[in-house]
This record gives structure tokens, C-alpha cells and sequence, in this order.
């Protein structure tokens, strides 16, 4: 392992940027590095630990299923676990074992995510195994109607599940017939209909280097990770399928009650939101921590929870995505309950879009955000997630060291200002899923 | 599109039979004390990152409640966010914001805990204000009636909108003939609106103090400097003299095989769930549990386990098998199974096929193979586990919590590479016994039962 290694070290071309993040954490440097095939990955090299992080984004994710085939994409990240080459699914099973690796697989409407953690002292024939199963799955007509009865199983359970049946009802009012508006999941009638060329097909859309970012933390250098870039991903087709357009967003005050006979509702409210590379983004999400940004001191937590005990969480929070922005909310209350909660939330978002923050709110949230970033980066696994998840968010190699300038920089007046803009509390739409007293829909 | 056939197969065979050369576990990152009052303190190192986690733990949980307060302790445990002589309510966990940091607690059966998130060099805070509401909570009448509407949206959120949630509360209840782990942990809703601020307060007095405290820190810390810490901070604290036993009443000999079917219309998607009374891990004594935690994984343990085998891919006849076991607990734990059965497969078909599978199991025994990967993956879990050190702080404080040592626990890791065969088998024959076990259907409201 090592001999390969030092071996292949003179043939790897690499480019290493070497980015300092805050002066906290000074140990964590991120380099970018490219393979001699041409694969660039960003890199922290950490050899405490004798194992590596890797993470694998293809942008599209459920939203590149074709017509028809909704949860075509969602289906084959669980298959990609059932079978590989020469092996059927619990052969493949056995190897993953043997090795003492874990490879897992997830699909959200922006990205196809893979996560590997193996050891260094078998790290070739661990990325062996996963470039056998990222280019030579099998799909098995028996896998799939395995793995399809398994989804089709979590599709009736979510059909009963309250925060599911908002989730469907809020994102289809916001988007319509777009790949946002719909569950990745697909529908039992989709689900049921998929067959095994549809497998094939939708791994052809997904798994392709044009939509490909990489990262990786941890018991690896720049050589040894330039090489297995090329052995894992070299022979990854150039292009897959094309990335849907923006989607329109189109949100009108309001309220939609679903009835479900249940003893808490459950709200998911939002409107339009802003994206990320909006000048406004810094502003809007000091903002959005003041508001309901999940500590206990938030504007909503204090109002709704800690002063009247109508609920045990409410939350909100910017949803910046490639193709569409929301701005979303949500919390639990039981029915007798949830008209008041709502009412109270309709008026914290009216209050901070009138009057904005306060200088010491500002303050506190400026402390609180630029304090608790560094925290993030610890443990491999969670810095090449983060790490990752900046290059599909399109941000510089350098934002970590920046980013809390950036914050900083946020003034009173822009926060403001930013409020009056970005909450749009006439535009505010409660989906209220339940039997809540006092509440109908109506605009 | 690239399909071709790679040689990962052949390597695969080469690897298992090696050891895993660097699969210590992480006792070198962790050092344990005892202060002067009887606080048990355990330092976790990592210097990766400056981040520190600091926690205290209480050996004091919901099976520790007096009769009809059930969710008294989670109670408290959201009382704690409140005021101090020192601390306005909520103060501390602004504090830690405006520091930062997150905070959080939580309870369970044998303790509640309380931890902190933040920049290594806060670390000192976090002490004063933790030691602080370690003894000197105050709570007015206004702060118990509105928090004790949150915890009951809680009970709504966690439990009653959820009815597998109901479903395992009523299978806990059965399993538990005599013992306080048979009532929920948040608490039964008509105790819990009856919980007021003398109940809050008598099990803060009876149960909060360094002597039945666990002080676990992890992260970026040096042990000498936590030592001088807690000795400045928790250290001042007297012990409690009057500290009870940690008495719970125990099991009587289980005689009767129990059956539920719980039935509720937002059921989608029925399931089989059967569970054992079952010893926990003991101190000095954690051979038996060791030979569980396998039992569970050789049967139950993803797509290469005997149920998943059997049930998911010979005969087809359920979408998910699982078993369970969770070794630490203060008091006997248990051993579950769980099987959601295919579309059109009954739940008296697919509780017989559980039963034949179980039975053919006990007579093939164990498959080598399948039990070396599994031990040769717990090695590497060590290794893994290094990456998450508030993990490691978790295993600790649950376990010392529990009756077990740091030394059981840093034991525990070897132990589950000694276990054999036989002693699989052995454990499975003497622990899984019907008398013991409860079988519970979860059902759709309007679905017929029939045999």
C-alpha cells in the first residue's frame, strides 16, 4: 500500500493550494489537488487516525430523472449496495464487510451523494471495490424488486406521516411541476412501474464527470489521492444527463389545512426565498439566526416556546438551492394549540420585517455564528462533507478563512434593510397538517 | 457507459484473513480521576480541532423516579434551563451562544446529562455555570406550568404522533412485569400534567450532586488542566451524605409468554416485533452480553445476517428483519427482533417464519465467516470511533452511568474478540426463551387479525 504509493508519487501532478482556515484552527489546511487525469479534489491531510473520508457529489441528484420515472434515482442509490461485477447482493455484501469499509449512498433534489470511510491499510482494494460498484453495478431483477418493495414500504408509511404529508402538499404549492415540486422518492404508481433498463439509464444520467466534486480527509497524501482519483473515477463517462432549469417559485399568503386525525399538528410555512449568491445572503442568514435559526434564544423559541409552551421546537431557516429558493419554518403544537402558535409566528415575522433587530441581537448572533463555525470542523468525516458541499455550493477554496469576515461586516442598517426585503409576511403560507382548532384554509 | 468487471472479489479474500494492524482501541486517549467529594471525572483527548465538549452526567434517570411521577426526571432535566441565584432563566445557555457554543441535555432510563459544545479555551465557564445549577436551581410557579406544557408537546411529538412510538411503549410496558423500565421515559401524559414544582425539586435534591455525578470531558483539553478545573468548580461542592442506594425493584422469574396487537388507523405499514428480557453488561462480568451483541449482529445485522438470508432473500417473505440488543443498563435490558413482512404475507406467517428461522439457526450454528467479518468490523469500528470523540465521551458516561467502570469499558472491545461459537449459542438457548419474551403486532386500525 505505501510502496504504491511512493512509487506512483513522481508520476501525480498536483496543484496544492494551501489555505489556512481561521487562526483557531490553524491545524486544518485545505489543498486543492488534481489528478493526473484531470479529477480535482480538495484535500486535509490528517494522519492521526489511520483511515480516510471521502465524498463524492453528483449535481442533478432526483431532480434528473426522466419523465415518468420519478424515483428512478432515489431506487438505484439503495441497488448500488445490492450487487457489483461478478458479485450479487449478499456476495457484494460480504465483500463490503471484509474489507471493514463503509460506502453509503443518498439522493436529494440537488446531488447524488457518496460517503466512504476505509482504512489506510487497505485503501486499494477498497477503491477498487467502490469504483466496481460506481461503473459496473448490476441492477438484478431480484435486487430490484427487493429494494422497490423496501421504498414502496417507506412511500405507504410517509402517505400516514404528518410531516410528510406537508412536506409533499408545501413542496408541490411552491413548485409546481418542477423536479423541486415533487418527492424524490417518486409515487407508488412511479415506483411500481420502473423496470430494470430504467435502472441502467438512471445511473447513465447521474454518474458522470461533468457534475462531479470530490473531497477527502484524512490518512492520505496528495500523491496517493491523486492516483486514486484516477483508478476510481477515471473511467467515468464525460457527460450525463442535462440539469433541469430554475424552477418558479410561486408562494401566496395564506393558509392550507390538511385534515389527519392526529393530536399535534404539524406546520411547514415559508415564502419565496433568496439564493446564496444573493449580496443579501450574509445579511439574511445573521437575520434568519435572530429570528428561528434553532438556538433556544431565537425570536421563535422565546415566543412560541419559552413564554407560552405551545410547542416544543419551531425553527426556521433559509433553503438557498441550485434552482430555486425558499425561505421555510416549521413546528409541532397540538390542535388546540396551533392557531394561537401560528398567530404568533405570523407576528415575530411581521415585527422583525417592520422594526428589524436590535443592535445587541446583531450583536449576540454575530458572536454566536463566527464563534461556532470553527467548531464544525472536527472529525474527518465531517470536514469532507463540509468540504464538499462548498464546491457544489460554487464557493472559493478560501471561504473558510473568510467567511466570518464576511459576517462581521453585516451592519445594522444592511440587517435592516435586508429584513424589510427578504420577509415577505403577507406572502407567509402556512400547510397545517392535522385537525387544528380555529384554523382553515383560506388567504 | 463503462460496465466492466473489476477484481475486487479476489482481493476481498485476501484482506480477511489478515488482522487489522492498527486496531487498538483508543484507551490511550483517555485519562480518569475521582475527586475528593466523589465525582468521577474522565478526560477524552483529541487535539485535531479546539473545540472542547464538556458534560455532566447524573446517575439518575427515569427508573430512579418515585411511583406515579413518571417523566419527573426529563421534567428536571428542562427545569435546568431556568434560573440560578447566579443565572437568570435561560442565561446559561445565552451564555454559551454568545460564546459560540451550543449546549443541550438529555435523559434516559439510567441518567440524565447535560453538555456543552465550545471553543476550547471556554472551557473554564462551562464549569462555573454547570457547577452553579448543580445545586442552586430555583424555579418559580409560572416556569413549571409553562414548561410542563412543553415537555407535554414533546410527549405529542416524540410518542402520540407516532404510532410505532405507542406501539414500543406499550411493548415496554409489558416486558417490565416489576421493574420502572416498563414506564416511558418522557412519562405517562396523565402523571406528567400532575408533575408540579415539589416533584421537580425532590429529585433535584435526592439526585443532583458531585458524589452521584460523572464529569466527561472531550476534546481539545489537557487531563491536568480539567483536574484543576474540577477540582476549582465541582470540587467545592459537598458531597450529598444522604445519597440513596440506587435501588430499583427488580424482575420477578418471567413465567408468561405476553401478546399484543396494537391497532391504529395511521398504521401503514404492519410489522412484528418480538423482545426478551435479557442480562445487561456487569461489571467485571460482561462475557454473556458480549455474546449477545453478536447473537444480535449474526442474526440481525443487514443483508448478510441469517434473518435478512432467510427471510429477505431465500423465502421473500418480509422487506426488513432486525435484531436488537443494547448491553448497557444499569438493570436487565432486552433482546428484540423485528420483522415487517412482505406485501401479502400475514403477520402470523411472518411471526412462524421468525420462529422457524430462529430454531434452524440454533441447530446449524454458527457460520465462521460470517462471525469472523463481524469481529474483524468491530476492530475496525475502534478505529472509526476515533474520528467521533464525543462519541467516545458518550460510551463513556452512559457506561459509567450503568454500573460499569472505565476499565469494563475499555475492556469491552476485547472481550467481543473472545467470544466463541459455542458461547453464542449458548447465550442464545439460555436468554431467548418464550416465558421471557413479549410478541407484538402493530396493525392498521380496521385490518382484520386473523390466525
Amino acid at each position: 500500500m505505501t510502496g504504491f504509493a511512493m512509487i506512483r508519487a513522481g508520476l501525480v501532478a498536483c496543484f496544492a493550494l494551501l489555505i489556512s482556515v481561521l487562526p483557531v484552527s490553524a491545524e486544518i489546511r485545505i489543498k486543492e489537488v488534481t489528478s493526473p487525469g484531470g479529477i480535482t479534489a480538495w484535500l486535509v491531510e490528517d494522519h492521526t487516525i489511520p483511515f480516510t473520508a471521502l465524498e463524492l457529489r453528483f449535481r442533478g441528484g432526483t431532480s434528473l430523472d426522466a419523465p415518468g420515472k420519478r424515483g428512478a434515482i432515489n431506487l438505484i442509490t439503495g441497488l448500488l449496495e445490492e450487487g457489483s461485477g461478478e458479485m450479487p447482493a449478499q456476495d457484494y455484501a460480504r465483500a463490503v464487510e471484509s474489507l471493514a469499509v463503509s460506502f453509503s449512498y443518498d439522493a436529494d433534489k440537488e446531488a447524488v451523494s457518496v460517503s466512504a470511510r476505509f482504512l489506510t491499510e487497505n485503501r486499494d482494494e477498497a477503491i477498487d471495490l467502490l469504483h466496481q460498484t460506481l461503473v459496473a453495478p448490476r441492477f438484478d431483477q431480484d435486487a430490484l424488486d427487493r429494494v422497490r418493495a423496501q421504498v414502496l414500504s417507506g412511500l405507504r408509511s410517509d402517505a400516514e406521516n404528518p410531516n410528510d404529508i406537508a412536506g409533499r402538499a408545501f413542496s408541490k404549492m411552491a413548485f409546481g411541476d418542477h423536479p423541486y415540486g415533487s418527492d424524490g422518492s417518486g409515487t407508488i404508481d412511479t415506483v411500481s412501474t420502473l423496470t430494470r433498463q430504467d435502472m441502467f439509464d438512471a445511473h447513465d444520467a447521474v454518474f458522470a464527470r461533468d457534475r462531479l466534486f470530490v473531497s477527502a480527509v484524512g490518512d492520505i497524501d496528495e500523491a496517493a489521492l491523486g492516483a486514486l482519483l484516477d483508478t476510481l473515477l477515471g473511467d467515468l463517462p464525460e457527460t450525463g444527463a442535462p440539469q433541469p432549469g430554475p424552477a418558479a417559485v410561486t408562494i401566496e399568503g395564506g393558509t392550507t389545512v390538511i385534515d389527519y386525525d392526529t393530536p399535534q399538528s404539524v406546520a411547514l410555512f415559508g415564502h419565496v426565498g433568496i439564493d446564496r449568491e444573493d449580496p443579501r445572503f450574509f445579511a439574511a442568514y445573521i437575520m434568519n439566526q435572530i429570528l428561528g435559526g434553532g438556538s433556544f434564544e431565537s425570536r421563535l423559541m422565546t415566543e412560541v416556546r419559552e413564554k407560552r409552551g405551545l410547542t416544543y421546537g419551531v425553527y426556521s431557516y433559509l433553503l438557498p438551492r441550485d434552482l430555486g429558493s425558499v425561505y421555510m419554518g416549521s413546528l409541532a403544537s397540538a390542535n388546540s394549540k396551533m392557531a394561537e402558535a401560528v398567530a404568533v409566528i405570523r407576528e415575530e415575522w411581521s415585527r422583525l420585517a417592520r422594526e428589524g433587530v436590535t443592535e445587541k441581537e446583531l450583536q449576540d448572533a454575530k458572536t454566536y455564528l463566527t464563534g461556532a463555525y470553527p467548531l464544525r470542523f472536527d472529525g474527518n468525516g465531517r470536514i469532507a462533507s463540509i468540504l464538499v458541499g462548498m464546491q457544489l455550493d460554487g464557493m472559493p477554496i478560501d471561504y473558510v478563512r473568510t467567511r466570518n469576515d464576511k459576517i462581521n461586516a453585516v451592519t445594522l442598517e444592511e440587517i435592516n434593510r435586508v429584513a424589510s426585503e427578504v420577509l415577505q409576511p403577507d406572502n407567509l403560507h402556512f400547510v397545517v397538517v392535522g385537525r387544528p382548532d380555529g384554523l382553515k384554509t383560506g388567504g | 457507459m463503462i460496465r466492466r468487471i473489476a477484481l475486487a472479489a479476489i482481493a476481498v479474500t485476501a484482506v480477511l484473513a489478515a488482522p487489522l494492524r492498527a486496531a487498538e482501541p483508543a484507551e490511550d486517549m483517555v485519562t480518569a480521576f475521582t475527586l475528593e467529594n466523589g465525582m468521577d471525572v474522565v478526560v477524552i483527548e483529541d487535539h485535531r480541532a479546539p473545540v472542547v465538549q464538556h458534560m455532566v452526567w447524573y446517575r439518575a434517570g427515569s427508573a430512579d423516579e418515585p411511583p406515579g411521577q413518571s417523566g419527573v426526571a426529563h421534567f428536571l432535566e428542562h427545569l435546568l434551563f431556568k434560573g440560578t441565584d447566579k443565572l437568570e432563566p435561560g442565561e446559561l445557555s445565552a451564555t454559551v451562544a454568545a460564546n459560540g457554543g451550543r449546549d443541550n441535555a438529555f435523559t434516559s432510563y439510567d441518567y440524565t446529562a447535560y453538555f456543552q459544545r465550545i471553543a476550547a479555551d471556554r472551557l473554564e465557564l462551562m464549569m462555573q455555570m454547570e457547577s452553579d445549577r448543580m445545586v442552586n436551581l430555583r424555579l418559580s410557579e409560572e416556569e413549571i406550568v409553562t414548561e410542563r406544557e412543553v415537555i407535554l408537546e414533546e410527549r405529542n411529538q416524540r410518542t402520540d404522533s407516532d404510532p410505532r412510538s405507542l406501539f414500543r411503549e406499550q411493548l415496554s410496558a409489558a416486558q417490565y412485569l416489576n421493574h420502572r423500565y416498563g414506564q416511558p421515559v418522557i412519562g405517562w401524559r396523565h402523571e406528567m400534567e400532575a408533575l408540579d414544582r415539589e416533584d421537580a425539586l425532590s429529585f433535584y435534591g435526592t439526585y443532583y450532586a458531585p458524589n452521584n455525578a460523572i464529569l466527561v470531558v472531550s476534546g481539545d483539553v489537557e487531563p491536568e488542566e480539567v483536574r484543576q478545573l474540577a477540582e476549582k468548580y465541582y470540587g467545592v461542592i459537598p458531597a450529598n451524605p444522604d445519597l440513596p442506594e440506587r435501588f430499583r425493584s427488580q424482575e420477578p422469574p418471567q413465567t408468561a409468554e405476553r401478546r399484543m396487537v396494537y391497532r391504529d388507523p395511521r398504521v401503514a405499514q404492519p410489522y412484528v416485533q418480538r423482545s426478551y428480557l435479557a442480562p445487561e453488561r456487569n461489571s467485571g462480568a460482561q462475557e454473556k452480553a458480549a455474546a449477545l451483541y453478536l447473537l444480535a449482529e449474526l442474526l440481525g445485522g443487514g443483508n448478510t445476517s441469517y434473518l435478512a438470508n432467510a427471510l429477505q432473500f431465500d423465502q421473500q417473505l418480509a422487506v426488513y428483519t432486525g435484531a436488537f440488543y443494547s448491553g448497557v443498563s444499569l438493570d436487565k435490558t432486552s433482546f428484540s427482533f423485528l420483522v415487517v413482512p412482505a406485501e401479502g404475507v400475514g403477520m402470523q406467517e411472518a411471526e412462524d417464519a421468525l420462529d422457524a428461522t430462529f430454531a434452524r439457526f440454533l441447530e446449524e450454528g454458527v457460520d465462521p465467516d460470517q462471525l469472523e467479518r463481524i469481529k474483524l468490523q468491530l476492530r475496525a469500528a475502534e478505529i472509526y470511533a476515533r474520528d467521533n470523540v464525543d462519541g467516545i465521551a458518550n460510551r463513556y458516561g452512559q457506561a459509567l452511568t450503568s454500573g460499569l467502570t472505565v476499565e469494563d469499558v475499555q475492556e469491552w472491545p476485547h472481550i467481543l474478540q473472545s467470544v466463541t461459537a459455542d458461547e453464542i449459542i449458548a447465550v442464545a438457548r439460555e436468554v431467548l426463551q418464550p416465558e421471557a419474551s413479549v410478541t407484538g403486532w402493530m396493525v392498521r386500525a380496521d385490518e382484520e387479525v386473523t390466525q
